[in-house]
């Protein structure tokens, strides 16, 4: 065929795009094909299908979209790892002249896929998903501020990981590093469409993200239950609202830089170049005025999850609220001061980098408040050590060294050392996994009763526990040894072979913590199947303080079936306290957002365009953007938005409670 | 607004407090738009001022105000509407654009300075 008109069809997609020459990534999708498959067949034999589409596909309900991000998450975190362990394997073996298993090019999309799925497809979703679960129950609320604006949020965010996901398989990723630093991200030095699906990728994700930190922010600020001044808030929801603020200042930069970055790709401007006036210098800038404040919003819910564990676990009120609160604003507003610290060493002078060195030392002081809270909090309590528990103090543990090798490398002289080496790349994982992984599993082990109704099989938990925390230390303690001797990050075969047992160590770490990701997934798989036995009947498993916990597990679609009023920071405990009864009689229906699908196609045509525009397809890119503003625009002529449960349904779900509450009371 | 429309809407939603202004209020925002936009364009179509850096600074000025009277005329921000969450939000916006802004052209202008091309080293700030 003539080759204009293939052109003009496929844009620069052949089948030369085609990994076929790769044996690692045939037989990886010989793997993917045959599970997804698997999966469709299963699906289709239980004819799930209408089910999966109707309650969760174009579910608006908070819930029920926490759960499927934290599916995302969890899934996402597979190939996540699957890459970590590929580079542990490839620096513990390509030693004494040895070119490992990787070659360059596969090793450079391996480490930046890495880093881009870790943050933007599993941390992200994670928070997020405990953040929409967790936030409406614990303020007394029936659901978000908008619904339909959080299934759309979420369908994005899966829209950004498809992509994301195909590069495996259709092309190449991005060989840049995370960040897609000019000039090597620039068309000049990545021609082809790595750098592409990165940014697409990021774009119809960022989306998602952007709005449902709108969303988080006016559910917050508008739907609190009577009574719940801001000074009455739960932590987790005060740290909830701050990242949520964050996200919605900082994401814009990060679509405008990426914005620029595709403008200097696609149409030959010159904002990142280094002739006609362009400066990469100024794509570093810009990125890390959203990626400092990244890590914030990555680790504040983290913070929120670890004050409500400590507390519930020790029987106590939380020590220090109010300072509490005061720190994590602080921290907020501070983490728009330090961004230059990500790059002391390209060039600024004495006064810039000693200006940004002290902010970034002076956000360790409300840290360190939030950590000597937490230890007061658990001083003479009295402390159950269960899971959520164990992850707490695990992170109290690492997160300190974390922070004070960060507080090291905010000295710029030292930066200066430790730029770029493996000492870097040992701190924010250090930081990352420590504190926002801890904080997560923490998280997931205490809130999991409450969306399921049953609690997490605890052997598997601590099985998993032992080997994710000793295979973090095994995994990254070596690095900061490494990080010193000088060897820097990305490097792919060495030279000096006392530098191997380094390494191997630091494999044999994550062969643990892969261990603790199998136990943590059959940790799910056993106590599904043990549910009877580890069912909870009373809607609150732990005897915990916060609102949540006043519901049932898991709870109904419309969360309460009055909404409660609030007297103190812990509600719950103190309902508790004073003898509350549940009512049990004058139940009214009950308002409720209806299921869309337009969320789901909107966020398909996103992706669909993001795959046109990838792959110079321009007929698709126009056709998908057209049917978006259509379908986006139809949307707004559906009236059928809302209905009514009615009060008999409330009657007897609240029924089904009492009984349920019964037999707890009983067994 | 009127009593009356306010009762219309306050089924459906709890209402805030802020004013939707009224056409006094609208005209005149407007004519200080107008009037904001016109002294600029004198400024540079007629060139009065010789100074072209003079120039650009009171037009930079000029956006400012005009920013404002949009604020407060147009999307009727006052210290009141939604229990003073907008002026929260505004306050917090100012902060987080001046930090940017200003610590861009701090940074850059150092990094401009002292790494791109053919710079003088004994000049480095």
């Amino acid at each position: 065929m003539n080759p204009d008109i293939l052109k003009a069809i496929f844009g620069r997609l052949s089948i030369e795009s085609l990994p076929l020459h790769e044996p690692i990534l045939v037989g990886t999708f010989a793997v993917v094909a045959t599970g997804g498959l698997a999966l469709f067949a299963i699906v289709t034999y239980f004819r799930l299908w209408t089910y999966l589409w109707r309650e969760w596909f174009t579910t608006v309900d908070h819930k029920r979209i926490g759960i499927m991000y934290m599916i995302l998450g969890i899934v996402m975190l597979l190939r996540g790892f699957a890459d970590a362990l590929m580079m542990r394997l490839q620096q513990a073996i390509a030693f004494n002249g040895s070119e490992g298993f990787l070659p360059a090019h596969h090793y450079d999309q391996v480490f930046t896929a890495h880093g881009v799925i870790m943050i933007f497809f599993v941390a992200m979703p994670l928070v997020t998903g405990l953040m929409n679960y967790v936030v409406p129950l614990q303020i007394g609320a029936r659901d978000v501020s908008f619904p339909f604006l959080n299934n759309f949020s979420f369908w994005m965010t899966v829209g950004g990981g498809a992509l994301v996901m195909l590069s495996l398989f259709i092309g190449e990723f991005a060989r840049t590093g995370w960040l897609a630093y000019p000039p090597l991200s620039n068309l000049g030095y990545s021609p082809d469409v790595g750098v592409d699906y990165y940014i697409w990728g990021l774009q119809v994700a960022g989306v998602g993200t952007t709005l449902s930190g709108i969303n988080l922010i006016c559910t917050i600020v508008k739907l609190r239950a009577p009574g719940m001044t801001m000074m009455k808030m739960p932590v987790f929801t005060w740290t909830s609202l701050c990242t949520n603020v964050l996200i919605v200042a900082s994401f814009p930069v990060l679509t405008v830089v990426l914005a620029l970055l595709s403008l200097d790709r696609y149409v030959g401007t010159n904002f990142f170049t280094n002739d006609f006036g362009g400066n990469p210098m100024m794509y570093v800038n810009l990125i890390w005025i959203w990626g400092h404040p990244e890590v914030y919003i990555l680790i504040l819910p983290a913070f929120g999850i670890f004050s409500e564990v400590t507390s519930t676990f020790s029987g106590k009120r939380l020590f220090g609220y109010t300072s509490m609160v005061y720190a994590t604003v602080v921290i907020t507003i501070l983490s728009y001061l330090v961004w230059l610290h990500h790059f002391f060493t390209m060039g600024s002078g004495a006064s810039v980098n000693s200006f940004f060195g002290i902010t970034t030392m002076i956000i360790s002081i409300p840290t360190g408040a939030k950590m000597f809270n937490w230890l007061f909090t658990m001083y003479r309590g009295r402390i159950r050590f269960e899971l959520p528990m164990m992850w707490t103090i695990a992170f109290m543990l690492t997160f300190v060294i974390g922070g004070m090798t960060g507080v090291l490398l905010a000295v710029p002289p030292a930066d200066f050392v430790l730029h770029n080496s493996l000492f870097l790349v040992a701190h924010f994982h250090n930081v990352i996994i420590g504190g926002v992984l801890f904080g997560l599993f923490a998280g997931i082990n205490y809130w999991f009763p409450k969306a399921f109704g049953f609690k997490l099989d605890p052997f598997w938990g601590k099985l998993s526990f032992w080997f994710w925390v000793s295979g973090f230390y095994l995994a990254f303690m070596p690095l900061y040894v490494l990080g010193l001797m000088g060897v820097t990050r990305r490097l792919r075969v060495f030279d000096d072979p006392s530098l191997q047992i380094w390494f191997i160590l630091a494999g044999i770490g994550a062969f643990l913590v892969l261990l603790g990701i199998m136990s943590m997934l059959m940790q799910f798989a056993v106590s599904i199947l043990k549910r009877e036995q580890l069912r909870d009947l009373t809607g609150d498993p732990w005897n915990a303080r916060t609102l949540e916990w006043a519901t049932s597990s898991p709870p109904p679609d419309y969360n309460f079936a009055f909404t409660p009023v609030v007297h103190d920071t812990d509600a719950w405990w103190d309902m508790k306290r004073r003898g509350y009864q549940r009512p049990l009689t004058g139940f009214k229906p009950i308002h409720m957002p209806s299921n869309t699908g337009t969320g789901i196609i909107l966020a398909g045509l996103a992706t669909a365009m993001g795959f046109g525009l990838i792959w110079y397809i321009w007929w698709l890119a126009a056709v998908s953007f057209i049917a978006l503003l259509t379908v986006a625009i139809g949307h707004t002529f559906n009236y059928h938005r809302d209905f009514h449960i009615p009060a008999d349904q409330v009657v007897r779900a609240e029924d089904a409670r009492t009984q349920m509450l019964a037999a707890g009371a009983k067994s | 607004m009127t009593t009356d429309s306010y009762a219309l809407h306050s089924d459906d939603h709890a209402h805030d407090t802020a004013s939707h202004g009224s056409l006094k209020s609208y005209l005149i925002g407007f004519g200080l738009s107008v009037v904001l936009t016109a002294i600029p364009f004198w400024l540079v179509m007629t060139g009065v001022l010789d100074d072209k850096q003079v120039t650009a600074l009171i037009v930079l000025v000029f956006a400012a105000v005009q920013i404002v009277v949009h604020m407060v005329y147009f999307l009727h921000m006052n210290t009141r509407s939604e229990n003073g969450w907008t002026m929260m939000a505004l306050i917090f916006t100012v902060i987080m654009v001046v930090i940017a802004l200003t610590g861009s052209l701090w940074v850059m202008h150092h990094l401009n300075t002292n790494m791109m091309p053919m710079h003088d080293m004994s000049q480095m700030p």
